[in-house]
């Protein structure tokens, strides 16, 4: 079924009666070419372009939940072009390319917003940071513009210029940024791997991968064994575990990042903003609800929920920053399970397991590159060989020393 | 969210600083191989469950923590000086 | 109405408050909504999407449709819960969520247009043409979305936060919670009782009947009263615990001044960390409405609510009232009104074995099928077997029975457990350690059974204290909680569960007829749940609708997670203190005050204040102070604060040894007075920091780091020696805050330090010794971070200012002065000094010329690791200097002259620039691809975003003084 605004209209004449399910609820079959284990954003990107690029169908996605149950599901819906170091750059700008293409390729609204992001610095030092990070956007091919302490104030004159403990010296405006209706996204992938013939299978964990002279044979799961060619593991939050089942130990460490979102308001924001000091971001969805949210609560955890310290922290860098959203109250307060990788930067590779592919490490960015993580993943999964976007995220680059480290914190994974 | 300092008694989390988890207790000898060394500074079994890891007690007696935790439900099982630590040594690991 | 002899509100004290910009007359004790109730004003909001006339649905903080703006002088608060708000004089408060009046709201269009706005239409539309959404149907979704409105303008309320903590935290005052409370606190237990009303009772404030033989309500008056007498029990009234987190610890929301007329100094609201072993969850129940057509008109109730305004605040929201309940209890509703002469039309029990024994028309084995009344209710259509007939009614009140409040319990991811009998989800056990719910929250109806709850949990806890208490429960109610679930009337027009976002059963049957079937695939995309009530109201019952057009029962569809804050918590109150200056600590030099009396403009670094520059008459900006105190250090001396750089004081046999792990190069060889430079690198084998480290004795050691990287380097040489080197005998300390020390730069550097000391000193260049400055007893130190002669001299921080001063005024005497941070940093550049500008955690010991620091004798932290292949080799950015007649700027890349500009041709960026006097140049600090093999070639630099496109020279990093002479004259 195609959606549009005609269809709408038709459909509502007549009671809506005719919508027909987004996706199928198959059962799992004995054998497929590829199994995904995961279907959240990545998961169900990396089918959808499976299909669609390679014209590989026999897939099926495994997911222990919901689609879109992980991380999809709870971020801040932030989408960004904005990374200056070569093996990171070239991906983003693909993936912000796949956002802005993705509601005519999917036939699914998922609202993605190009509102501008506004990164704040407060010192001449972190300005210059933010300017080696602009010129690196340009020369990639993507917008930056230094915005001087009156250029921010002409877009967020809401800010607290002159009573503040850390003083905007300006900011980075990246027009391309915004954000995007986070649930739609997995969606619209969903139906868009559903349609081109991609079993969805909900409610399926993966409790054992089945591996025989260092070739994957297939998953063994709570719906029964499943033979596959390949499979690849698509699981952030939960990568060490699944990857365990595989003998695998991998450069992990899970972690909580708490996102808060207020009750809905008249529009007040119209940006997204992150104000580096406070390590604190925000924009106001189309429902009218601030989304914000601050750093990890730094300890390692699978809660799914945080503890006050940091929620704290975020809600006194708000009152710092902009001291007009006070009253705004706090409605809902969330965790995701963040895969803090040792640079900051992701995996998409092959294992030393033949035919066992490992897409993971997405810090807490990876909702931006759900796109092109699904591009590059099924490009690996189809040719045998990394897309030349992905090339630079291998698995072996931590004991080799070939960093993609964009805050320069080093090994110590919850610093990124 | 509260640990118990040997030297302070129940504390906040706040007063804490996080390093991560007990590997790095595990340092290799001069001369050991960068695979060595991988596994000790980037892998990690990371389990969701029983752990023990690191935390600093900054804001305290400055002392360098062993926490025993639960990284699903956050109960804390113990908490020893690092300086001081009796626990076991961590059996070999997969490669 | 107002209905005489009936209400706890205080009928000697009358407000005046407004709304709308009405003036209506109230009580003390009154909430908006039950003083506008008393007016007879029942349209008071309009509904999320369809713009629907709303009123009053109950009377709690679950409220989802009475959400008004209260507006203050300077700010407007939005969303506020008419049913908490407690009116006082001079209250100003207005409707939200309508364009033009409340009454004639023009995007009341949206209801006509219900059968396009179905759940989740938006992600099928507003695709083509991509530009449009954006431009055209965003913004349009964005002003009809959202629902109170914010002033833009700071908030300037006045908010705190505290910590408390106790043996037993009491949520909740009705009965289980008060009996609990009165049990641990006669133990003599440290206890809090937090309510969330403005009065403690709970429900007894609200029922009739009876406890130990008297009115329930005054058994709670004097419960309250014993525990008021009890020193150990603390009360909090207007307090709403929010959330449930990790060891005991709660968060609560404390309504500390919204009660009253605003007053500088009163705070808004605190918000509270209570820390607490064990905790009584006793907040009671919360009742569930019934999705019937047409089911949200302003006149339709909650019964529980009814009952309330009657008895709690003395107010009938009706003339002629219609109960439409499927339980026992809630008829109570209907003899309490019955009673206090205001008429029942009937009641609509859907229980076929219905009794009737009230004063009224009972129509058992009937049903609501659809009501009337544009702007508030004015009658209902029943269905009894096949008949149908109308009653006439402005007020009905409904009730399908009720959810125990399970909501703390479930934030730390415990799943609740569906009761059959109770038709509703009871709290899983242990699912927060030490939390025990009672009562209702627990599913017991009663009000014996509250009482004997609460107590039981209580004298658990006491006893898990080690302390002894009595068992004593008073005499009360204890009828069996009967229900037939009824979740959903089948009839003609839209049904509403989730009133606050409007969402009805059919979007539930939609969502699952497009394959959204999962409760959080069915939440996420009719966003039942999510409005400001999130889902009090509405989540029980839209999982019923679900469960039933998904084939499944309520157990096996599961329901969605409840997180914090139970209720919304402002971001003033939890961010409280985080205003202004309050966000982080502020560390002042010795000197500040000092620079401050010269309009030293002072700049952040990191939690510090550092001067930036020292301006003088005729200079216009900045540039010309700073190109003077440059020449000034150059050519005569220069005074500046270094205290910020981290000192850490460092002693025991092992001292030497230690430093010899933690550096790469070796310092227990150092010679006793003598200074030496470090490199430290992480173990990782990036470089952590730079800095000097001096001997001042065979077993004392005196380090630096940078300013930025004090703490992490004390946090990192903490860990190495307890975790490497525990049984070392060396012990240290941060001694930043106990030392103020200023650099001394300059070919006259040592006739001003001369100058100062009792005995003149003759040091080589990196030595150090102890010396007395004016009876005090200093180090100093010949160091330079500025290429010219320079010394450090350090005092205890008492006399920092005061040394300062004076040394300000002996350079003046020999032409010289202070010098900021400007200064400092193009004197560095121009050295080739490095900060954390270059070494930014991406930098080995290779990218800097530093690899032969790295001792091949002896291991370091960061040794092994350096030797990746990643981290050497001419692929890597080297650090060099750069050198251009044009202004040059940090933050530019690097390219070769003539090749085209993008990432492939990309060959390095720059760190650091100035504008050198001393060179006549613009220099600049940089990394560049194989740069060391690289110099003397040119090199074009382009900065895109500041207009920069120069031909610069590449240069050995030391542009000044390349030989060290002046550094060792």
């Amino acid at each position: 079924m195609r959606y549009s605004g005609l269809k709408v209209i038709t459909e509502g004449l007549f009671g809506n009666k005719g919508w027909t399910p987004a996706w199928r609820d198959p059962a799992p079959k004995a054998e497929y070419d590829v199994v995904i284990i995961g279907g959240g954003g990545h998961g169900l990107s990396t089918a959808y372009y499976l299909a669609k690029n390679h014209g590989i169908t026999n897939v099926a996605v495994l997911e222990k939940g919901y689609l879109g149950g992980g991380n999809v599901g709870r971020n801040t819906t932030i989408v960004r072009a904005n990374y200056f170091l070569p093996g990171n750059s070239e991906f983003y700008s693909h993936s912000m390319k796949l956002w802005e293409g993705m509601e005519a390729d999917l036939n699914y609204n998922v609202m993605h917003s190009q509102r501008g992001l506004i990164n704040l610095f407060h010192s001449d030092g972190q300005r210059d940071a933010f300017v080696r990070r602009g010129n690196a956007m340009i020369n990639q091919g993507d917008d930056a513009i230094l915005l001087d302490r009156d250029g921010v104030r002409e877009l967020l004159p809401y800010l607290d210029y002159d009573n503040t403990r850390f003083p905007i010296y300006g900011g980075l405006l990246h027009p391309r940024g915004g954000s995007a209706r986070h649930d739609a996204v997995a969606w619209g992938y969903a139906r868009g791997a559903d349609q081109r013939g991609v079993d969805l299978i909900q409610n399926c964990e993966v409790t054992g991968i089945d591996v025989e002279g260092g070739v994957v044979k297939g998953v063994q799961t709570t719906r029964g064994a499943i033979r596959a060619k390949k499979v690849a593991i698509i699981v952030a939050g939960r990568s060490s575990q699944v990857a365990a089942m595989a003998g695998m130990r991998l450069p992990i460490e899970s972690h909580i990042l708490q996102a808060f979102v207020s009750e809905g308001l008249k529009p007040v924001i119209n940006h997204v903003i992150s104000f580096g000091m406070g390590h604190f971001y925000i924009s106001q969805s189309d429902k009218g609800g601030l989304v914000f949210g601050g750093d990890l609560d730094f300890y390692a955890s699978y809660a799914a929920r945080g503890n006050l310290p940091m929620v704290e922290h975020v809600m006194e860098a708000g009152m710092t920053l902009m001291p007009m959203i006070g009253r705004a109250k706090v409605l809902r307060s969330w965790g995701g399970i963040m895969d803090m990788s040792p640079d900051g930067s992701p995996v998409i590779d092959k294992t030393h397991i033949e035919g066992l592919l490992l897409d993971c490490g997405w810090n807490y960015g990876g909702f931006k590159a759900v796109p092109a993580s699904g591009w590059c993943m099924a490009h690996l999964m189809a040719t045998g060989n990394s897309h030349e976007y992905a090339s630079k995220f291998r698995l072996d680059r931590f004991a080799t020393g070939h960093l993609l480290d964009e805050e320069g914190t080093g090994s110590q994974h919850n610093l990124h | 969210m509260r640990l118990t300092c040997p030297l302070c008694g129940e504390r906040d989390r706040r007063e804490f600083y996080y390093y991560g988890a007990e590997d790095y207790l595990h340092r290799p000898a001069e001369g050991a191989s960068l695979a060595e060394w991988d596994n000790y500074l980037h892998l990690r079994d990371n389990p969701a469950g029983m752990t023990k890891d690191l935390w600093y007690h900054e804001a305290g007696c400055s002392q360098w923590l062993l926490v025993t935790r639960n990284t699903v439900t956050h109960a804390i099982a113990g908490v020893e000086l690092v300086a001081e630590r009796k626990t076991e040594q961590k059996a070999g690991r997969a490669k | 109405m107002r209905v005489e002899g009936k209400g706890l509100i205080d009928r000697t004290k009358p407000v005046r408050f407004r709304f709308d910009g009405r003036e209506y007359a109230g009580y003390k004790g009154d909430t908006l909504a039950s003083a506008l109730l008393a007016n007879d004003v029942r349209l008071v909001g309009r509904s999320f999407k369809y713009h629907r006339p709303r009123g009053v649905l109950t009377a709690g903080s679950e409220e989802p449709n009475a959400l008004v703006e209260v507006v203050g002088a300077k700010n407007q608060t939005p969303n506020v819960r008419a049913t908490m708000q407690e009116v006082f004089e001079g209250l100003v408060t207005q409707s939200q969520n309508r364009m033009g009046s409340l009454r004639f709201d023009l995007l009341a269009v949206n209801d006509y247009l219900s059968p396009f706005l179905s759940a989740g239409f938006y992600y099928k539309t507003f695709m083509w043409p991509r530009a449009f959404w954006e431009k055209l149907y965003e913004p349009i979704i964005r002003r009809a979305a959202g629902l109170g409105s914010l002033s833009g303008a700071h908030d300037e309320g006045t908010y705190e936060k505290a910590f408390a903590f106790c043996d037993v935290l009491v949520i909740g005052s009705g009965p289980a919670g008060l009996m609990a409370a009165l049990t641990a606190g006669r133990a003599g237990a440290d206890v809090i009782l937090a309510e969330e009303s403005h009065a403690f009772g709970g429900r007894l404030l609200s029922e009739g009947g009876t406890i130990g033989g008297m009115p329930a309500a005054d058994w709670a008056a004097q419960a309250v009263a014993e525990l008021q007498a009890m020193p150990n029990v603390r009360l909090m009234l207007r307090t709403a615990v929010t959330g449930a987190y990790d060891h005991g610890t709660y968060g609560a929301l404390e309504r500390v001044g919204l009660h009253k007329p605003a007053r500088p100094n009163l705070p808004r609201e605190c918000f509270w960390r209570i820390v607490a072993p064990h905790a009584v969850l006793a907040c009671g129940a919360l009742e569930r409405p019934i999705a019937f057509p047409d089911n949200d008109r302003p006149g339709i109730m909650m019964a529980s609510a009814v009952r309330t305004y009657l008895n709690r605040y003395g107010v009938s929201p009706g003339k002629r009232v219609t109960l439409f309940t499927n339980t026992d209890a809630a008829r109570a509703t209907a003899r309490d009104l019955i009673a206090a002469g205001v008429q029942v039309a009937a009641i609509i029990d859907p229980r076929p074995d219905a009794f009737s024994v009230e004063d009224c028309p009972v129509h058992a084995g009937a049903e609501v099928i659809g009501t009337r009344g544009r702007l508030g209710l004015s009658g209902v259509t029943v269905r009894k077997g096949a008949e149908t007939f109308e009653i006439e009614t402005d007020c009905l009140a409904m009730s399908g029975g009720w959810n125990p409040t399970i909501h703390l319990t479930c934030h730390m991811n415990g799943r609740p457990r569906w009761n059959e009998e109770l038709a509703a989800f009871v709290p899983m056990e242990g699912a927060v350690p030490g939390l025990v719910a009672v009562g209702a929250a627990n599913g017991t109806m009663s009000t014996y059974g509250a009482l004997a709850t609460g107590q039981a949990a209580a004298l658990q806890m006491v006893s898990a204290l080690g302390r002894k208490a009595e068992a004593d429960l008073p005499e009360a109610e204890d009828a069996p909680y009967r229900l037939q679930a009824i979740w959903a009337v089948e009839g003609n027009g839209r049904a509403w569960l989730d009133f606050a976002n409007d969402v009805t059963t059919k979007d539930v049957k939609l969502a699952a007829q497009e394959g959204y079937r999962s409760v959080e695939h069915m939440k996420r995309y009719t966003t039942q749940g999510m409005a400001p009530d999130q889902g009090k109201s509405s989540n029980v019952g839209a999982l019923a609708v679900l469960a039933d057009a998904t084939g499944r029962g309520i157990p096996e569809t599961g329901t969605t997670t409840f997180r914090p804050p139970y209720t919304p918590v402002s971001v003033a109150a939890m961010g409280a203190g985080g205003r202004a200056e309050g966000f982080a600590p502020q560390r002042f030099l010795t000197s500040d005050q000092a620079s401050r009396d010269r309009h030293a403009p002072m700049i952040e670094a990191g939690l510090w204040y550092r001067p930036s520059y020292f301006p003088k008459p005729g200079e216009p900006t900045w540039r010309e102070a700073c190109d003077r105190e440059v020449t000034m250090v150059r050519q005569s001396v220069g005074i500046a604060d270094v205290s910020t750089l981290g000192k850490i004081d460092i002693q025991g046999k092992d001292a030497g040894r230690f430093l010899d792990f933690l550096y790469t190069n070796t310092f227990s060889n150092l010679g006793l007075g003598k200074v030496r430079y470090g490199l430290m690198l992480r173990e990782d084998g990036l470089v952590l920091d730079d800095g000097t480290s001096a001997r001042l004795g065979e077993n004392h050691y005196l380090m630096t780091t940078t300013t930025a990287a004090a703490g992490l380097v004390m946090r990192h040489m903490d860990f190495v020696h307890q975790a490497f080197c525990a049984d070392w005998d060396v012990r240290f300390i941060s001694v930043t805050e106990s030392w103020a020390q200023f650099a001394v730069a300059g070919p006259k550097a040592r006739a001003l330090v001369n100058s100062f000391l009792e005995t003149p000193v003759d040091l080589p260049f990196m030595g150090v010794a102890r010396v007395r400055i004016g009876g005090v007893d200093g180090r100093l130190f010949r160091i330079s971070f500025s290429g010219e002669e320079g010394y450090e001299l350090a005092v205890p921080t008492r006399y920092g200012e005061a040394l300062f001063r004076d040394l300000l005024a002996r350079a003046e005497t020999l032409g010289g002065g202070p010098y900021g941070m400007e200064a400092l940093n193009v004197l560095r550049i121009e050295k080739g000094f490095i900060t954390h500008s270059e070494i930014h955690g991406r930098i080995s010991a290779h990218d800097i010329g530093m690899e032969k620091m790295i001792s091949a004798k002896k291991d370091c932290i960061g040794k092994t690791a350096a030797t990746r292949p990643g981290l050497w080799g001419p692929d890597r950015e080297q650090l060099v200097g750069l050198k251009a007649a044009a202004q040059i700027s940090a933050g530019a890349h690097l390219f070769r002259p003539g090749t085209e500009i993008h990432r492939e041709t990309d060959q390095g960026y720059v760190t650091s620039v100035c504008w050198s006097p001393t060179v006549g140049a613009w220099l600049g600090l940089g990394f560049l691809k194989d740069g060391r093999a690289r110099l003397g070639e040119k090199i074009r630099l382009v900065d895109h975003l500041r207009g920069l496109d120069v031909i610069c020279e590449v240069c050995h990093p030391v542009f000044h003084d390349p030989e060290g002479e002046k550094l060792r004259a």
